[in-house]
Order: C-alpha cells, then structure tokens, then sequence
C-alpha cells in the first residue's frame, strides 16, 4: 500500500512537472528569437497547402436574412487625426483615394468617381482573429478593376493600404496584399455596409474586403494604396500594423 | 492471443525453482512497438501544447456560440467578469441560461498576483501571458505535426495490421460489452493473459478518440478557417455554422481533457510502473496463475 501511494505521488508529480515544465517551457521560448520563427514558418506551409486546395474559389455569400444585426466594429473606431476629422465633417466630400507607387497610371480618386466604376455586392462573413463571426452585405468596387486602371508595373509585387487611423501606440494602421488576393473578384474596395454609406466605426469612407482572410486584413479609412517590389522598408517590414507585432501576414486561418 | 506478433514474446523473465509451485508466473511481453511509442509521445506533446494554445486563442474572445455568425447576446458558454458592488472583480461563467461564480478559475483569475480578467488562468495558457499572436503560432505549429503524426500513425496501424487486430473489437468482444463495463465500474481490471490484449471498452475508447475526436478537431479547425471554408462552405453549413464549428472544436479539446483523465486513471488502477515502462520501453508484464499454466 505504501509503495502503490508513492508511485501515485511520484505519478502526480511528474505529470505536474511535465505540465510545468512543458508550459514554463513555452514561455521561455516565445520570448527567443528564434523559436517564434521556427513556429512561424508552419505559416508558409498553411499558405502554400491552403492556396493549392482553395486557389481562386469564393467565400460563401449568404442571404439577407444572415445578416448580422449590428456589424461589430473592432479596431479603431473613431480617427481621431485633423485631416480625417476635417473630411469626416464635410462628408467626406473632400476626399481623394490615391494609387501610387510602381503604377503606370496613378490615380486620384473621389468617393463619387469610385461609386461610378463598375461595383459588386457580396453578403459575406467578417471572422475577426478573436474568434467571433458577423455577416454583412458589402457594396464597392473591386480591387482588380481599381488596379486594371492603375497598370502595375512589372516589379510590383505587393499592394500596400495606408489608414488615416493611428493605434494606441501612435503608429499608422497599413496592410498590404499579393496579387493573388488583391485580384480576387470579392477582394473590394467597399463604400457601403449592408446598403448604407459605410459608418465611421466600420472605415469610411472606404475600406477593403478579403473575405477569406481574418478581419485584420480588412484594413479600414483607407487613405491610399501603393504597389511596391518589397515591404521590407515600409513600418516594421512585416506587411502589416498587426503583423510587425507578431502576428501572420497570411491570415487564411 | 492475436494482438501479440509471436516473435515479439520474450521467454518468462524469471524461471521458477522447479521444487518449489510458484503462485503465479511473470511474463514480459512486447507490447507497444518502437513507432507506436514514439507516435504516442508525439502525440502526446502535440495534445498538451495545443490544448495550452488554444485556450490562449479562446481567451481572446472567451464566449462561444452556435450559427455561422455570433450572436454576442446569446453565447451558449462565456467566461467573463463582474464588478460587485463593493468594487471587487469577481468571474462569472455562464452555461445556457446558469451562471456560477468562478472567481480565481475562469473569468477571473490571478497572473502573477496580480487580478487580471481572462477566461482561462494563466497557468493553463501557452503563452500565460496573454498574447494572441504567439498562441496562433504555437497552435498551428503544432496542429500541422498533430496531423503528420496523426497520418502517420493511421498508416502504419493500417500496415502492421495494429488497427484490425488491435483495436476494432472482435465479434466476441461485442458480445461481452456489458460485463466489460461491470468490471470497468467495480474497477475490476483483466489479470493474466486477458490482460494481454486491448479490452472492448479500451478498444472503442482508443477508436473513438483517434478517430473522432482527433479527426473531428482538425476537420472543425479547418471549418474556422475562412480561406479553408471557400472549398469546405458544405462541411461549415453541415455543422451549422463557422460559430458551431468553433464550439465542436472546444467540445473535442474537452473531450480530450475528459479521455486524458480517464487514461490516466487506468493506466494508475491497472499499475503504474508496468504501463509506463511499457509505453517508454515496450516491454509490458503480465501475471499468470500457476494453476492456470498446469491446466493447460
């Protein structure tokens, strides 16, 4: 009896200790700089197997019926900088989307111009990177079209979105795209949420739609894109606001 | 005898003195083979650190629902915080239309002494801390090794035959469930040669969790994946939802945590020792009546 109660107390304390160790473990190596890399790189390998089985497919629409209630803003809510104040009040009359960067044609476009192109409707589910689920309908034009006008030149490989929203720690929310998603036929440049002007907590007056990626991608107040050969020298060089803190630039998962 | 190969039987370990009638005869088996065992261990480190991961993920928005979106007003399970009147944080866990106060576990908790509100307490998390973006990247680390290994083993025990021999109950096997699970409640285990092959009970344990619950949580991770649900939308709506699928996927991670318990408690009841050096090593005892052995 003695012996079967320290073998249980030595079981318990092994389990304990490998749960311990195991986490503790864990913590240690998050804060290396190498083994976050290392957990990182099955990112590469989610990409490549989930682009090859997915490749151009689309995102199930949904019914007007599936709508969300309240399409949950998430994020900055309310720019707060003078430029976006000053074209918020005046309903964003004022306001000029530029492409740039290694365009043949760069652009300057107002809201009326990009409700004139050619616009796509979707009813498409918004998966925020917490975990929650909303479903709204999406009107705006497609980011191919926009790009199609614009001429990429050949060294372009990246499509860049620069915010007027700065976060809390003061840095300017950016995002950036490969081409396989930005001429996606539901990757959008949307004007409005389920039929009305596009709110200001949900990125007026424009913000992007990627359906298949994380809400994160969706970068909102969309001030200008730029196609570029490389982000390495934009911000933190990741891709991203969210992504130069550590999270993935593929957000397909 | 089937789900020993013979060659793998090693000869009694210790020959009794012919003069004196031993009471029962040890016997070492080969129990688990090299592949097996390093599968399991895999397997194991996978479970633990996803299971870690992914409260650290669920932490992130600790509520759950049913549907393809959230309808935050009505989560079926939450783990959240109130502050009482008198200022004090205090964790409130609702179930359905229950709540319980679950202060200093879910909710609630202490992170180096300090409150904090979070779902999951930091000594279950991977990292405790919480950090969102190294729990994703622990999690699909090891997801991706879960299912290689995952693959893996369903090759093999289809090659070496370990799945039809071994775990998929036998006709006789069926037939004796109810006194299997008389035994397994009176904690009556097999002695002797019985206890040489996987019981019926352990057998449809071992199937359902494999694959069940293993197969049924990487299917509903990849419900949860919008690039994934763009070829897998039938899959999401067969569930009910990306919501439904991000609640399975929970169900399944508490179902492993419920085998996990039920595992351990066996491998205890059933001896420690001789089952964790069987699991390490391979070599696994069995104990024969000697009585049995002159009858033959």
């Amino acid at each position: 009896m003695k012996l079967i109660n320290k073998r249980r107390r030595f079981l318990r304390d092994t389990l304990a200790l490998t749960g311990a160790v195991t986490l503790g473990a864990c913590d240690k190596l998050s804060q290396t700089d190498w083994a976050p890399k290392v957990l990182g790189s099955a990112t590469a390998v989610s990409h490549a197997a989930q682009s090859a089985l997915s490749r151009n497919a689309m995102a199930r629409e949904y019914t007007e019926a599936d709508i969300s209630p309240r399409f949950r803003p998430n994020g900055s809510t309310d720019p707060q900088s003078k430029e976006y104040r000053a074209l918020a009040a005046n309903g964003f009359v004022d306001y000029r989307f530029a492409v740039g960067g290694l365009v043949k044609h760069p652009l300057l476009l107002s809201l009326e111009q990009l409700r004139a192109l050619p616009n796509r409707t979707q009813i498409t589910r918004h998966d925020c990177v917490e975990g929650w689920s909303v479903i709204g309908k999406w009107t705006g034009v497609q980011l191919s079209h926009v790009l199609a006008m614009a001429q990429p030149t050949r060294a372009a490989r990246y499509v860049v979105f620069r915010c007027f929203d700065a976060m809390d720690d003061g840095k300017e929310y950016y995002e950036s795209l490969g081409f396989s998603d930005a001429d996606h036929p539901q990757t959008l440049l949307a004007w409005a949420l389920n039929g009305k002007t596009l709110p200001i907590p949900n990125g007026a007056p424009l913000r992007l739609r990627v359906p298949r990626q994380l809400g994160y991608k969706m970068a909102k107040y969309l001030r200008r894109i730029d196609l570029v050969a490389s982000m390495k020298d934009i911000a933190g060089g990741h891709g991203g606001y969210w992504e130069d803190q550590g999270y993935q630039w593929y957000a397909g998962i | 005898m089937a789900s020993i190969p013979e060659d793998a039987i090693s000869p009694p370990s210790a020959p009794a003195p012919a003069e004196e009638l031993p009471r029962s005869v040890r016997r070492v088996i080969y129990r688990h083979t090299l592949p097996l065992r390093i599968m399991h261990w895999i397997n194991a480190i996978c479970l633990l650190i996803l299971l870690g991961s992914g409260l650290q993920i669920f932490n992130a928005h600790p509520a759950l629902y049913w549907g393809q979106a959230s309808h935050f007003d009505r989560p079926w399970l939450s783990l959240g915080a109130m502050r009482t009147s008198d200022g004090q944080l205090r964790g409130v866990t609702q179930l359905g239309s229950h709540r319980f106060d679950t202060t200093g576990w879910f909710g609630v908790s202490k992170t180096n002494g300090r409150t904090a509100v979070r779902g999951f307490p930091a000594w279950a998390t991977i990292p405790g801390p919480r950090w969102l973006a190294m729990g994703r990247a622990w999690h699909f680390f090891f997801a991706w090794i879960f299912v290689i290994n995952g693959v893996c083993f369903f090759a093999y025990a289809l090659w070496t035959r370990h799945l039809t021999r071994d775990l998929v109950p036998t006709r006789r096997d069926w037939r004796g469930i109810g006194r299997s699970i008389v035994d397994h409640a009176l904690l009556r285990h097999p002695h002797g040669e019985a206890a040489a092959r996987y019981n019926v009970l352990q057998r449809i344990a071992y199937l359902v969790v494999i694959f069940g619950f293993g197969g049924g949580v990487v299917l509903m991770g990849l419900a949860m994946s919008p690039r994934i649900d763009s070829v897998l939308s039938w899959l999401v709506d067969a569930v009910g939802g990306r919501q439904s699928a991000r609640s399975i996927h929970f169900l399944f991670a508490m179902g492993f945590i419920a085998f996990f318990l039920i595992h351990i408690f066996e491998v205890i009841v059933t001896g420690v020792g001789n089952n964790l050096r069987s699991i390490i090593t391979g070599r696994y005892a069995i104990e024969t009546e000697a009585r049995d052995e002159a009858d033959q």
